[in-house]
């Protein structure tokens, strides 16, 4: 890598900007919540936010609030930190599965990220961190193994309030 | 079955330097690169009438070197971009859209002296999903795959560093290339790590350097021989997958190389096993493993063993990425170009490592982080196996 690539320590962690396709994900963020789509068409829950269903091409979209359980599906560990990730490094960048399908990019918090610490399909649960103004989902070690229980999968309206707590 | 390829190249050459050149803008590159691929042709830039490029728009590179063209392409999909012009020129010189293409690249990759700037858009895809999580570049996107891999085909970490140890056998052989020194898969595990499970030996150089192709009718290459073999264009594939890699279907095969190398080897009506010589872009250690799969020449999970057995080294019988590859030759950014330009070599008889008798050559290119990809299926003949 070239040397004009290093970032300066000061600068911040890289935040979304969202744009209005993808701004009721980010208000969701903002709540504590992780909103993702499903095609009301085919039935298919699908990440990242867009308008139409890529799966059947359906406009018939509708959010809901996923469960936050996910596994670890595959990540690596980066040795030089982006801005923001100094204090950090090395840190994992990884991508998850979630309970209802869709697979996204994340972070892996509470626990040292060491390839002995993250191993491939381990149960994790959604939490959320700042970028700048903004909440990011990041996901964690899960407290116990997922139960998995089919209804979770259908979720609820995005914005409603959560069940209480297990 | 087989058809009679419709277009050939019938010049080619890269930038009398490569590696570290400060001293030369990336534009510039493009324009030397092009005077070389020209008089490679035995032609003069008055001859061509379509110019293609990635990098910097095809405009700027025609008005620099005096050429107004009727045929321009500024297709940018990454690395990959200069094979896909190959095939937008064979469709082109096909349907009477241009006589003579230039296909150029230069990329200041390492120096950045007249580079545009690398940005990202917060409000893009990449800026809304991918970046705030620390990425910083391929090294922290591009294997993201790799253990995933691992943990479905039983790759070992050794047999992924065999993959760099291979291509420098090659490299060893290759003057122009930047590293040259004979490596152990023990040198490659204890170099320092860059992106687990990535150690730097695993990883492209960065580099400036450029290179350029003409492309012509195969009746024009027939009829005005140029001084040099042409090379004939026997099939050829492009294909887009997904501008995140967090998106990819399945993270231990590319679709885009599948995509595109299906439809290259049935144009060419070839198969794996007609293949003397093959490139596979290798920004990563990775990507020589997924290509090799991908494209049909080995099973599902059995590329770690066929390079470590030493199948694609020097003497084995599937020579790969025999100039060293981005791993060992260079890597300007958008390397697509270099691919070609030892493919050209190796089908010319001209190469510094050559392959004896190569008749076909596979060319794979990917674009972005498994975004895209591009195949040529290159020949001595007009028709694959004549
Ligand atoms: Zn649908």
């Amino acid at each position: 890598m070239s040397p004009q690539q290093s970032p300066p320590a000061d600068r911040p962690k890289a935040a979304p900007k969202p744009t209005p396709e993808t701004q009721p994900y980010w208000d969701a963020a903002n709540r504590r919540e992780l909103a993702i789509q499903r095609c009301t068409s085919c039935g298919k829950a699908f990440f990242y936010p867009r308008s139409a269903c890529p799966a059947c091409y359906s406009q018939q979209v509708e959010w809901f609030v996923a469960s936050g359980r996910a596994r670890l599906h595959t990540y690596l560990i980066s040795h030089r930190p982006a801005p923001g990730f100094a204090e950090q490094v090395p840190y994992a960048i990884a991508v998850v599965e979630l309970e209802e399908g869709p697979r996204m990019m994340t972070n892996i918090v509470g626990v040292d990220n060491t390839p002995e610490n993250l191993v491939l399909d381990m149960d994790l649960e959604v939490d959320f961190e700042p970028r700048g103004a903004q909440l990011v989902p990041v996901f964690r070690p899960a407290a116990k193994p997922a139960g998995r229980p089919a209804q979770s999968a259908a979720g609820r309206p995005a914005g409603t309030p959560a069940e209480s707590p297990a | 079955m087989t058809a009679k390829a419709k277009v050939a190249i019938v010049g080619a050459a890269e930038t009398e330097r490569i590696g570290v050149v400060p001293d030369v803008s990336a534009l510039e590159m493009h324009a030397e690169s092009a005077r070389r691929a020209v008089a490679d042709a035995g032609m003069t830039l008055g001859d061509v009438d379509g110019v293609a490029a990635a990098g910097i728009s095809p405009i700027s590179v025609a008005h620099y070197l005096g050429i107004t063209p009727n045929y321009v392409d500024a297709t940018s999909i990454g690395g990959c971009s200069f094979l896909v012009h190959v095939r937008h020129a064979a469709a082109a010189i096909s349907a009477g859209l241009a006589d003579v293409i230039l296909i150029t690249h230069g990329e200041s990759g390492r120096s950045r002296t007249g580079a545009p700037p690398r940005a990202a858009d917060p409000a893009s895809p990449q800026g809304q999903f991918e970046a705030p999580y620390g990425t910083l570049g391929p090294p922290t996107l591009f294997p993201m795959g790799v253990l995933r891999y691992m943990k479905r085909y039983g790759l070992t970490h050794e047999q992924l560093a065999s993959v760099a140890v291979a291509q420098r056998r090659w490299s060893s052989r290759v003057p122009r290339a930047m590293f040259r020194d004979l490596i152990t898969v023990e040198d490659v595990m204890a170099s320092r790590m860059v992106s687990y499970p990535m150690h730097l030996l695993e990883c492209c150089l960065v580099t400036d350097g450029g290179g350029a192709l003409v492309v012509t009718s195969a009746a024009r290459a027939k009829a005005v021989p140029g001084p040099k073999p042409a090379v004939y264009v026997l099939g050829t594939g492009e294909a887009a997958e997904t501008p995140l890699v967090s998106m990819m279907e399945d993270f231990t095969t590319s679709k885009a190389f599948t995509v595109s190398a299906t439809r290259a080897f049935a144009e060419a009506g070839i198969t794996p096993s007609d293949v003397d010589h093959l490139m596979v872009y290798d920004a990563f250690a990775h990507l020589p493993i997924y290509g090799l799969e991908d494209l049909g020449f080995v099973g599902r999970g059995e590329a770690g063993a066929f390079i470590e057995e030493g199948n694609t080294s020097p003497g084995g019988r599937l020579p790969m990425n025999t100039n060293g590859g981005g791993l060992s030759y260079t890597h300007t950014g958008m390397y697509g170009m270099f691919l070609v330009q030892e493919s050209v070599r190796q089908l010319r008889g001209e190469a510094s490592a050559q392959v004896p008798g190569v008749q076909t050559s596979v060319a794979q290119g990917v674009g972005g982080m498994f975004m895209s990809a591009g195949t040529l299926v290159l020949g001595t003949e007009a028709v694959a196996g004549a």
